[in-house]
């Protein structure tokens, strides 16, 4: 039977009321998908399948678009080349000679360096391999600044690979799908970076906020940073390697340090993604991950690694009560006279336990030993 | 009795969402030129402006969220930030009709302004709430006027199906 000949067939819902729960549902969705997201995370778990296939698909259809831009590119700089060769010629002439000097300088430098090396038995990272790739889609907003590079796991790109210019840092991949990976800018509102002053050392964190300078945080030290103060990456925490050159520090219209990315002053087109794993970590963590690890330690007493809470032993010995202070978990003593072999030989499966007092220990100072 | 005929959804709803996805994707391009970057406007306000003037509809918010999603996940943010502030604005709008309709160029476009002004303030909350990080504010202005030039299109769009089912004008 069809429905307008049933018993409902007569029943008008108003279409505004309608239109209004449809709302209601489509905002729920959205605040559910909201909810669930974890980009921030930045792992490759949160890259879910469907970002992969839009960013395999957009890969060629962005590619094709930003063509004629590319070519456009190459068209006026082949024009502005003819055009300026002379002035261009006369610059790079004087640029040769400055640089002269500066390749004697690091000659020099190259060797004290090796003659060092060598004497203190040092052992200096490998050399860390790069794919190029090139940038076919780029979104600048304030609440998203990620690139799509044309490279992706066919390449032996992996989440967290740092990119650059030729210029300095770019940001870093969060995401990888075949041909194709997501590159989050460091101006992005979710990107942070370890970096320091090149000139103190001093640390910071770079801190985007979707606009084009991003943030200097957690700067320490007294008088750290002047403007104009070259900024590399520290390689703390093994998220990128040290030294990489990022921008140069500047006081922002607020008050705060900033940095104008060095990286901004080239051409976006091309990026290197440096397949950098960080070497300081584990070599085989996987058999580190196979041994048997010591049991979980519970807040339970009974369970506790410091033994089971066994209750105040009648009648203790007056140097019993002094050695030990009341409430405390550590293993004790039934008796006085155990006292002594005890604390000579504590028990060998709770390596933890806070050793007992061999001497009278005045109770005022005796709660600094407890365990918490 | 054409005049209560129902538009016909791969007309108003279709059609603008190709367009809003084909302009995304050409505005994404990685031109600079004299280091000035291509605009980046947000190009799903139109439909959310003239969806919610033009008609009550049970389909544009569903088509609105898949623009969200496609904004998301090919700008890269954060899953449904775009939709839910899209939504948001689309929801004021839609409350407001009754005040909208009938209004000069100008008005519109003031209403217009409003409505990507609660989108942006919208996505600022979203942003500050999932980041837990305040986005630039200059960022977020620039974005917004982009946006806000866009009018043009949400009146060819108004102008186009306002008048194409009489029972909601």
């Amino acid at each position: 039977m069809p429905f307008r000949e049933g018993p409902l067939g007569d029943l008008k819902v108003p279409l505004t009321w309608t239109a209004a729960v449809a709302l209601i549902v489509a905002v729920v969705i959205a605040v559910a998908f909201l909810l669930a997201d974890r980009r921030e995370t930045l792992q490759q778990q949160a890259y879910g399948v469907t970002r992969q296939t839009v960013d395999t698909v957009a890969k060629p259809v962005s590619g094709v678009i930003a063509a004629p831009g590319r070519w456009t590119g190459v068209g006026v700089g082949a024009v502005r080349n003819y055009f300026f060769a002379g002035s261009e010629n006369a610059r790079l002439k004087a640029e040769l000679q400055e640089m002269r000097a500066y390749r004697d300088k690091y000659l020099a430098l190259v060797d004290e360096n090796d003659r060092y090396k060598s004497l203190l038995g040092l052992k200096t990272d490998p050399p860390i391999p790069m794919a190029a790739a090139r940038v076919v889609a780029d979104s600048r907003g304030p609440f998203a600044n990620t690139r799509l590079a044309d490279a992706g796991k066919e390449k032996g790109v992996v989440v967290g690979n740092p990119v650059m210019n030729e210029r300095g840092l770019v940001g870093r991949v969060v995401g990888v799908a075949p041909g194709a990976s997501r590159v989050l800018l460091l101006t992005d509102i979710a990107s942070r970076t370890p970096v320091m002053i090149d000139r103190t050392n001093a640390r910071a964190i770079l801190t985007g906020d979707g606009g084009p300078n991003p943030k200097l945080d957690y700067l320490r030290g007294a008088d750290p940073i002047q403007a104009g103060d070259r900024v590399v990456t520290s390689g703390d925490g093994g998220v990128v390697p040290r030294g990489l050159p990022v921008g140069a520090a500047v006081k922002g219209l607020d008050g705060r340090w900033r940095v104008v990315l060095f990286a901004d002053s080239a051409s976006i087109d091309y990026v290197r993604i440096l397949l950098f794993k960080d070497f300081a970590q584990l070599a085989d963590q996987q058999a580190l991950a196979a041994k048997v690890l010591p049991p979980v330690i519970t807040e339970n007493p009974q369970d506790s690694m410091l033994g089971p809470a066994k209750p105040a032993t009648p009648a203790p010995a007056a140097g019993a009560s002094a050695t030990t202070p009341a409430g405390t978990v550590a293993p004790k003593p039934t008796t006085a006279g155990a006292v002594a072999p005890t604390v000579a030989k504590p028990p060998a499966a709770r390596p933890a336990a806070p050793k007992p007092t061999t001497t009278t220990t005045p109770p005022a100072a005796a709660p600094a030993r407890t365990p918490q | 009795m054409t005049g209560a005929r129902p538009l016909n959804p791969g007309r108003w709803l279709g059609v603008p969402m190709l367009f809003v996805v084909l302009a995304t994707l050409a505005f994404a391009a990685p031109i600079r030129m004299w280091g000035l970057q291509l605009p980046e406007p947000v190009f799903a306000m139109v439909p959310a402006f003239a969806w919610a003037v033009i008609r009550p509809s049970i389909l544009a918010p569903f088509a609105l969220l898949l623009l969200g999603l496609f904004l998301d996940t090919f700008w890269g943010g954060p899953t449904g930030l775009w939709g839910l502030s899209l939504l948001v604005a689309y929801a004021s709008v839609l409350a407001g009709r009754n005040m909208l309709t009938g209004q000069s160029r100008p008005m519109m476009w003031a209403w217009y302004a409003g409505a990507c002004a609660i989108t942006m303030a919208a996505g600022f909350l979203f942003t500050m709430m999932d980041s837990l990080a305040m986005p630039s504010l200059v960022a977020v202005f620039w974005q917004f006027l982009v946006t806000a030039l866009l009018f043009p299109f949400a009146h060819r769009l108004i102008d186009r199906f306002e008048d194409a089912d009489v029972r909601f004008r």
